[in-house]
């Protein structure tokens, strides 16, 4: 099923690069808050993962962006236009919300027809991004009978039906295989490299940090970090864990260098150093003649950072949001 | 317009509903034709007025309008059906998402309603005709098949069966769910609307009941030749049932329609 995904462009068109902006949209049901004063916006050229854990109010913001749900307050704009205001909207932005808006008794290169007048797509067109996503050999099979992630590779063939220039894919990668994941990788990484605008939503940082540029990262609805992967990167602190028989002369070692440490009192023997690095710890133990049983760098990975942020705050004022990095708001990078 | 049009008209026959109701349409009317035809033509049926046995062309009238005056539930169901089963199936995401006015929406599956109306509209009034000419014919009875003004409500069933999809489309964006409007359509034509018009039929307000315009569109049908209350004029039987469709279908745009999805 897997190909080396080609330019999903049907023929040369001129590309002006769209920007997706989110500012200050809310939107309550009843009681609940599922999205709570959001801001941020997705760069053209780059593919943007937009996390958090379920119903942290992802769906919600896509559904706003695309006009399907109406925003208690704010706006989400498409190249500055709302969605319902842009006169072809399938050829601007193509979506994929849920793998179940299928109706099971058609094909799937009949539900793509379905849509292709709206596209202005061919018939041919239908078929060509049938077999780019996979399902050529199974387009006039029912969809009753797909499995969850062929009906993913549909609903990703449907958002590039009409050639857009943006891609608002939700959860694109649940139900496919790990073959399946690689190919979705691929097929982020040249939609991105043609100017396209990818925004791609997933509550698993580690499905999708091998394909993204940027981070959006949401928690109950509100922005918990907004920057580049790298820069993400950045947030993880150096930390070392460290185990001697010799507890008084670690306690000293410590003291003497400054050291952050999470252990404390005399009879510690094992402790976590945060802010120096292994190599460091290690010199300064060899130094001062400390015995040590052992020295591991856990230093937090991506995933444990992300976890720290969509994390439960202590309280709702508490949230530091670091500001949106350069890159992200278009002030630079 | 015209490719929210052709997207419509593929979303229907892409499908095979159309054709199952299509074929139950014309499997059911026909029978029905065949089965009024024989007891109409029966010496001394039980029940049936005088005015049938006295006047012939009524009587073939009555059997002709078949599928308007008894089948039109398939129209309707159909209708409600182009609308509900977008929400079923959760396609009304990507039909939004194509065309972000959902009053567009609603215009184009009234519009695109119309020539799959007329197609029930003529197969189910073929059959009926098919059905109970033969009928007639075996039992030495005449068929008026050449009967200008037998002819002419023949023609009226094909138009008010065209009309009834109008009223599904408008029955089907206003409740949205399609188990209920099954039920609503079912319950409403095959129950409510003979007892109560059988209850108002000393009334007025009886010809203005949906399936009375229905009725009053053919200009004669089973209810009215059994002797069940007067019907309008046939224009006003169009105009009224044309009423109901783009009624609910203007309270549906202006509430139901609005609403969120997903």
């Amino acid at each position: 099923m897997s190909t080396a995904p080609a330019p999903a462009v049907a023929g040369p068109r001129p590309r002006t690069p769209v920007r997706l902006d989110v500012v200050g949209l809310s939107k309550r049901f009843g009681a609940v808050t599922a999205v709570d004063d959001l801001s941020f916006g997705v760069e053209p050229g780059r593919v943007t993962g937009f996390l958090g854990p379920n119903g942290s109010g992802k769906t919600t913001t896509l559904r706003m962006l695309l006009g399907l749900t109406q925003p208690t307050s704010g706006t989400a704009t498409v190249d500055g236009h709302r969605y319902a205001e842009l006169r072809r909207p399938l050829r601007v932005v193509g979506a994929s919300l849920e793998a179940s808006s299928f109706h099971p008794g058609r094909t799937a290169y009949d539900h793509l027809r379905c849509f292709a007048p709206l596209s202005g797509a061919s018939d041919a067109r239908c078929r060509e991004v049938l077999s780019y996503v996979g399902l050529g050999s199974a387009a006039r099979r029912r969809v009753g009978g797909y499995s969850l992630g062929m009906r993913q590779r549909l609903a990703l063939a449907q958002a590039l039906l009409g050639d857009p220039q943006a891609l608002v894919l939700d959860e694109p990668a649940n139900g496919l295989d790990p073959e399946g994941i690689r190919w979705l990788r691929e097929l982020l990484r040249a939609l991105a490299a043609e100017g396209r605008t990818v925004l791609v939503s997933s509550h698993l940082l580690s499905e999708v940090q091998q394909s993204v540029d940027d981070v959006v990262v949401i928690a109950h609805g509100r922005l918990r970090h907004a920057s580049s992967l790298a820069e993400l990167a950045r947030l993880s602190e150096p930390r070392v864990r460290l185990v001697t028989p010799d507890a008084a002369g670690l306690g000293a070692l410590v003291a003497e260098r400054g050291w952050q440490t999470t252990g404390s009192g005399e009879r510690v023997r094992t402790a976590e150093i945060v802010g120096v690095g292994a190599r460091e710890v290690g010199a300064a133990a060899f130094a001062a003649g400390l015995e040590l049983f052992e020295l591991t760098d856990v230093t937090e990975g991506l995933e444990d950072i992300f976890l720290r942020l969509v994390g439960d705050l202590p309280a709702a004022g508490a949230a530091s949001v670091p500001p949106p990095a350069p890159g992200l708001d278009g002030s630079g990078a | 317009m015209t490719a929210l049009l052709r997207s419509e008209l593929r979303k229907f026959f892409t499908t095979r509903l159309w054709w199952i109701l299509l074929v139950s349409l014309a499997v059911y009317m026909g029978g029905t034709a065949l089965l009024l035809a024989f007891a109409f033509t029966q010496r001394g049926a039980v029940g049936l007025p005088d005015g049938l046995t006295d006047d012939p062309a009524a009587l073939v009238t009555a059997v002709y309008g078949t599928a308007s005056s008894l089948g039109y539930v398939f129209p309707v169901v159909i209708g409600a059906l182009a609308v509900t089963s977008e929400f079923r199936y959760q396609t009304i995401t990507p039909t939004y998402l194509a065309t972000p006015s959902r009053t567009r929406v609603l215009t184009a599956k009234l519009v695109s309603s119309l020539p799959l109306g007329l197609l029930y509209g003529i197969v189910g009034t073929a059959v009926s005709v098919g059905g109970g000419a033969a009928m007639l014919a075996a039992r030495g009875h005449a068929t008026f098949l050449t009967d200008a003004a037998v002819l002419e409500s023949v023609a009226r069933s094909v138009l008010a069966l065209t009309i009834w999809i109008v009223v599904g489309v408008g029955v089907g964006a206003l409740l949205r769910n399609q188990v209920v409007a099954i039920v609503v359509v079912l319950v409403y034509t095959q129950l409510l609307e003979p007892i109560v018009r059988t209850v108002l039929t000393s009334t007025p307000v009886g010809r203005f009941l949906p399936g009375a315009a229905g009725d009053a569109i053919v200009g004669n049908s089973v209810y009215s030749a059994t002797g069940l209350g007067g019907l309008l004029p046939w224009w006003s039987g169009v105009l009224v049932l044309a009423g109901y469709g783009l009624l609910a279908a203007a309270v549906a745009a202006g509430t139901t329609m609005r609403r969120d999805v997903g």
